[in-house]
């Protein structure tokens, strides 16, 4: 990291332009359009009128609030997404832990084996669930049966994210580490607690971060896999947009939109170097 | 002690990819069975990939026509996310941050939101879906930053005096960029075009928002089907079809690569 940059790079740095303008004009503009969309009416006008119809539809006030559609949606999806990253960190951790610490050869077969499953579609592969939870007779059985069935989902769809970012980032702790702290009288659980769980932090929370909002908002899993009966943030939003209440829709996005930077906030921040990124850059 | 911890790993490691495979494996198992519903089994059959490979349905063309898709915004991506991620790496320092803070959005975005706001700017600028432009370009901005994360690790790990050997050497910055840096993080470049195709193939949401409405990629298709409906049903068998194709490939891939493993260690030891 202390190399020094070359000082002749004019060709190279300008490469950055094209792809600036790129990220300017479909990154940040259509976000400052939900934005704009947000907080005016049909003819242009600046208005809080879709606040208070998201906040208080029908004037009742936060209890009303409370109560209405809206906020039970965005509990619902808080939940199930809590619930699918909690069973994925369970999940996803052993997993990487014994891939990465095992004494088999080709590791790397075996880390393939739980990747390799994303080349099916993923619509396909949702489906496949649905179908087996159609012939194990748990579909659409109980709302309660729809919220679990959406959970599995979700984790069946994004344990790969999870079991990735956390794999690297065992994989490179240095063993001498854990000898030092065998010499020094640690047991392996302490060692483990000590060493090997702060070292894999990174790998952890980039994890979460690939998590997190996609069970929140990927609505094509919670559809398939309750009968339409579970709705979530997701859906929420597309079933705005595809009645034509742009207003209201891009409201709710932006509520999404703050929940994006909150996870990103407490997950290390947006300029983190060293990230142990990303659904799956480490996948080839 | 240390024996049958050694049993209750592996096992669990068996648990996660039954639950992985199962599914998969039980469309494998009855894209073989002549219904065209999964739950009653009339017999053993290859219906089902008769009426996949056949050019005048639909399921064949749909798949080719998302895999051109594909490898159109797959290369589109690492083209702009290759040049982007030389560029980011090379500002300076504040430049840099804020363009990698920039590329971070639609990375951890939901995609919902990517998806309408950029379904939004479309309408505002009027574009018309039917050119595609809108489908390549949205898929374009779901990938390019995932292809610059898989590079900037790769520029990081390059010496920097190689570039600096060819200028003094007397090439142009041109000719050093592309035969010196570009074949340095060929590594990243290649697994940058790889997972865009499999983001690009994978994706809903943006393609349901700026798709033309004669268009159809695998994901849409097998989500707008109405199974209660004959064809529908149909359908929907034939993409079990594809799935045990898809799943039959994997078995390959996995094989392959263990023997591949298994050699190198071979070769290795002599």
């Amino acid at each position: 990291m202390t190399k020094t940059k070359p000082k002749l790079h004019f060709s190279r740095k300008l490469l950055a332009i094209p792809y600036a303008l790129f990220l300017a004009v479909f990154v940040v503009v259509p976000l400052l359009i939900v934005v704009y969309y947000a907080f005016t009416s049909d003819d242009g006008k600046f208005t809080f009128e879709y606040v208070r119809v998201f906040f208080d539809k029908n004037g009742n006030g936060l209890k009303g609030f409370l109560t209405s559609y809206n906020f039970k949606t965005i509990m619902r999806s808080l939940f199930i997404s809590f619930m699918s990253t909690i069973v994925c960190l369970l999940i996803a951790y052993p997993v990487a832990y014994i891939i990465a610490n095992c004494k088999l050869k080709n590791k790397s077969t075996l880390l393939l084996l739980f990747i390799v499953p994303m080349w099916v579609n993923f619509v396909l592969r949702i489906n496949a669930l649905k179908e087996l939870f159609v012939w194990l007779g748990t579909y659409n059985k109980s709302d309660a049966w729809n919220i679990v069935n959406t959970i599995i989902g979700m984790v069946y769809d994004f344990l790969p994210f999870m079991i990735l970012p956390i794999y690297t980032t065992i994989i490179k702790i240095d063993k001498s580490y854990l000898e030092a702290a065998k010499d020094l009288g640690a047991t392996p659980a302490k060692a483990f607690v000590k060493v090997t769980l702060p070292l894999s932090k990174a790998g952890i929370v980039s994890g979460i971060s690939m998590v997190f909002l996609p069970s929140m908002t990927n609505y094509v899993v919670s559809n398939y896999l309750s009968f339409r009966n579970v709705k979530i943030i997701g859906k929420l939003i597309d079933d705005y947009f595809t009645g034509d209440l742009w207003h209201d829709g891009s409201f709710i996005s932006l509520i999404l939109l703050l929940f994006m930077f909150l996870v990103t906030w407490l997950t290390g921040g947006f300029d983190e170097d060293e990230q142990t990124n990303t659904r799956g850059a480490s996948l080839w | 002690m240390v024996k049958c911890k050694c049993i209750l790993k592996w096992a669990f490691i068996g648990l996660i990819l039954a639950f992985i495979y199962f599914p998969i494996l039980f469309l494998t198992v009855n894209s073989f069975n002549e219904s065209d519903h999964i739950q009653n089994w009339t017999g053993f059959g290859f219906d089902h990939y008769a009426y996949f490979f056949s050019f005048e349905n639909e399921p064949i063309r749909v798949v080719l026509q998302t895999l051109l898709l594909a490898v159109i915004v797959a290369f589109l991506s690492t083209v702009f996310g290759t040049f982007g991620a030389i560029g980011i790496f090379y500002s300076k320092k504040r430049t840099s941050s804020m363009l990698t803070a920039v590329n971070r959005i639609p990375v951890i975005n939901a995609d919902v939101v990517t998806a309408i706001s950029f379904a939004l700017l479309v309408s505002f600028l009027n574009i018309d879906k039917s050119t595609y432009i809108p489908l390549v370009l949205g898929q374009t901005l779901l990938c390019a930053p995932f292809v610059v994360l898989s590079i900037i690790p790769k520029l990081r790990q390059m010496d920097n005096n190689l570039y600096e050997a060819a200028l003094d050497l007397g090439a142009t910055p041109k000719k050093a960029l592309f035969s010196v840096i570009i074949p340095q993080i060929l590594p990243g470049i290649v697994s940058g075009f790889l997972l865009s195709i499999t983001l690009s193939l994978d994706d809903y949401v943006i393609a349901a928002y700026t798709k033309p409405d004669s268009f159809t990629t695998i994901s849409t298709h097998i989500y707008g089907l109405d199974k209660n409906n004959i064809l529908g049903a149909k359908i929907k068998a034939a993409y079990w079809a594809f799935t045990a194709i898809i799943f039959f490939i994997i078995v390959l891939v996995v094989i392959v690569s263990n023997v591949v493993t298994y050699k190198k260690a071979r070769s290795k030891k002599r």
